[in-house]
């Protein structure tokens, strides 16, 4: 309790002239002032040290060549960043994300389609709903033995071409295009359900009657959706592509468990996290993780900017 | 009449389709843990019905080899004091940014908005000095205090009840001589019900599902958790599809009977965490 008070003396007193009309007795207002920092003290104090602390860390990092574990470091300027974008093996897997974006533009797209038809008088809806959302609940490392089995010689998905009468003996993740290209898709396959789910909850919000007045006018399905549904999801639509960008910039999971960044596979993030715990690289994963950071940041910044929280719609 | 006849059949058609995508990998894998080591030696196929539909043999082996007993136990721990932690972190936050105004607010406020901006994969290179440096590298501490601490969502999905809750409810607590924390445990608390159980489960499920945390901060056998004991089934089994289609299997039943349970919920718990 004693800190309270020491806590409450650093708040300056606020002097005589407090908007206050009937200034409470001293301690009081002391007491008033410091509470609010109370309730505060854990969530700011855990904010700071994991969140702030290690951003502020990494930035100073990333200007060394530390190893994460030696003693001894060197100032080295702007090094690393200069080796990040000149070395090409370092910079390339930035074209890893290429997959996952095209991915998540074809998953979005998708979506949206489940969400309007689910949104309509549909049988089993409930079921449809629940299965198109179940994959997101799953266990990261469980649906990367899935898929594993999936795409393995003589898996899943032979058996299902065999049905067809369709011989194959592709390797899936032989090779990086066919690999990648897998990988997205068992990316599409997990979180293809959010999406769904974030669209079916925006369309339910629109009121029915302006689907009724809409049938009256003669509108068919597609009148609806182009001119009641698409203006009613906007600001979840563009919250979707900017979780979608992000998230394809940040991909870690799926492909480190099942190919564990072989052939062609490697992520931003997964080299970061190579860079930094095999390599002890602390230096150069810092200066990475601060431009994917970066990134993300002026990626956000954009969207906030093109669609503000108040939209206008132009329709 | 008819093209609305073929339209209909066309949705049912993909919501069809949908299904079998979305389950086929799934029950694959169901069959598979079915199966015995010979059966998977004949090379019977993924989709082939295994001789003995109770065959729960290894279910056995990934509990006992793949130390699941002990995953699942690690789980539990962390769960609690994750769970703990963040509603009462979260609540306390969203009463005091909520209910008071002080200095620096708008600056509180602001570090918690942006902090949700930062995606915790990248900073994770530096978090592990500051959390090696306590001492918590390779303890359950390092994935509680990490949950805990980094958990903006559940701030604002309290920020959002927390508003909805009358003030005039506090004033009258005060003018009975309550004071902020009677008004915050007897009032607000007990009113943040539906709050807490949307950020139980929501912070449940994304606890129990993840990998990277407990792979990067634990990497002793018996600190295990669900994933990360998992994960090691790659190396001991390698070629055993059996085995890790039953630990698959194992860890996915959880999840299936709370979401069946908690359907309502948790559609309503991610739908908030997300759109914020």
């Amino acid at each position: 309790m004693t800190d309270t008070t020491e806590k409450a003396a650093v708040e300056p007193a606020p002097g005589p002239a407090a908007p206050e009309p009937a200034p409470a007795p001293r301690p009081a207002r002391l007491w008033r002032g410091a509470t609010p920092w109370l309730f505060l003290l854990a969530p700011l104090t855990l904010l700071i040290v994991f969140t702030y602390a290690p951003i502020a860390n990494m930035v100073a990092y990333s200007f060394t060549d530390w190893d994460g574990v030696s003693p001894e470091l060197r100032y080295t300027g702007a090094e690393n960043y200069a080796e990040l974008f000149t070395r090409p093996d370092l910079f390339e897997v930035f074209w890893v994300s290429g997959y996952y974006l095209a991915a998540s533009v074809l998953q979005i797209v998708a979506a949206l389609y489940f969400a309007t038809i689910l949104s309509f008088n549909v049988r089993f809806r409930n079921f449809f709903k629940g299965v198109l959302f179940f994959p997101y609940l799953i266990n990261g490392v469980a649906i990367g033995f899935v898929f594993l089995y999936f795409f393995q010689d003589g898996g899943t998905l032979d058996s299902v071409l065999g049905l067809f009468g369709v011989e194959t003996d592709r390797a899936w993740l032989g090779t990086p295009e066919s690999a990648n290209t897998s990988l997205a898709a068992v990316s599409v396959w997990r979180y293809l359900g959010l999406n769904f789910v974030l669209f079916l909850g925006a369309i339910q919000s629109i009121p029915g009657e302006l689907y009724e007045a809409a049938e009256l006018d003669g509108a068919n399905r597609w009148h609806q959706f182009r001119h009641i549904i698409a203006p009613g999801i906007k600001p979840v639509l563009s919250l979707t592509v900017i979780l979608s960008i992000s998230g394809s910039l940040s991909v870690f999971e799926i492909p480190y468990i099942m190919t564990g960044g072989a052939t062609g596979t490697e992520t931003f993030v997964i080299q970061t996290v190579k860079l930094a715990f095999q390599f002890n690289k602390t230096g150069l994963a810092s200066a990475a993780a601060i431009v994917l950071l970066l990134i993300v940041l002026a990626v956000t910044w954009v969207q906030r900017r093109l669609v503000p929280d108040d939209k206008v719609d132009l329709a | 009449m008819t093209r609305r006849a073929v339209a209909r059949a066309l949705v049912y058609l993909s919501l069809i389709a949908a299904t079998v995508v979305v389950l086929l990998p799934l029950a694959a894998v169901l069959l598979t843990s079915l199966k015995s080591e010979r059966e998977m030696a004949d090379g019977s196929g993924a989709l082939a019905l295994p001789e003995d539909l109770l065959n729960f043999h290894n279910y056995v082996t990934a509990f006992q080899d793949g130390r699941m007993l002990s995953a699942f136990a690690n789980t539990a721990v962390i769960l609690l004091f994750a769970i703990g932690g963040t509603v009462l972190i979260g609540s306390m936050t969203a009463y005091a940014i909520d209910r008071f105004t002080f200095r620096f607010r708008k600056l509180v406020v602001a570090l918690f908005l942006v902090a949700a901006l930062v995606p915790g994969v990248t900073t994770q290179v530096a978090t592990f000095q500051i959390v090696n440096s306590f001492g918590m590298f390779d303890s359950l501490w390092a994935p509680i205090a990490l949950y805990m601490g980094t958990d903006i969502v559940s701030i604002y999905i309290f920020l959002q009840f927390v508003r909805s809750i009358p003030t005039s409810l506090d004033e009258a607590a005060r003018l009975d001589g309550a004071n902020a924390f009677t008004i915050y445990r007897k009032i607000i608390f007990p009113l943040l019900k539906p709050a807490v159980a949307t950020v139980v489960i929501v912070k449940g499920i994304t606890t129990y599902n993840d990998f990277y945390i407990p792979f990067l901060y634990m990497p002793s056998e018996d600190l295990g958790v669900i994933s990360t004991s998992l994960f090691r089934f790659k190396g001991p089994f390698g070629a055993h599809w059996e085995t890790i289609s039953a630990g698959a299997i194992l860890v996915i039943l959880p999840t299936l009977i709370v979401f069946l349970c908690l359907q309502r919920y948790i559609y309503n718990g991610f739908t908030r965490g997300a759109t914020r």
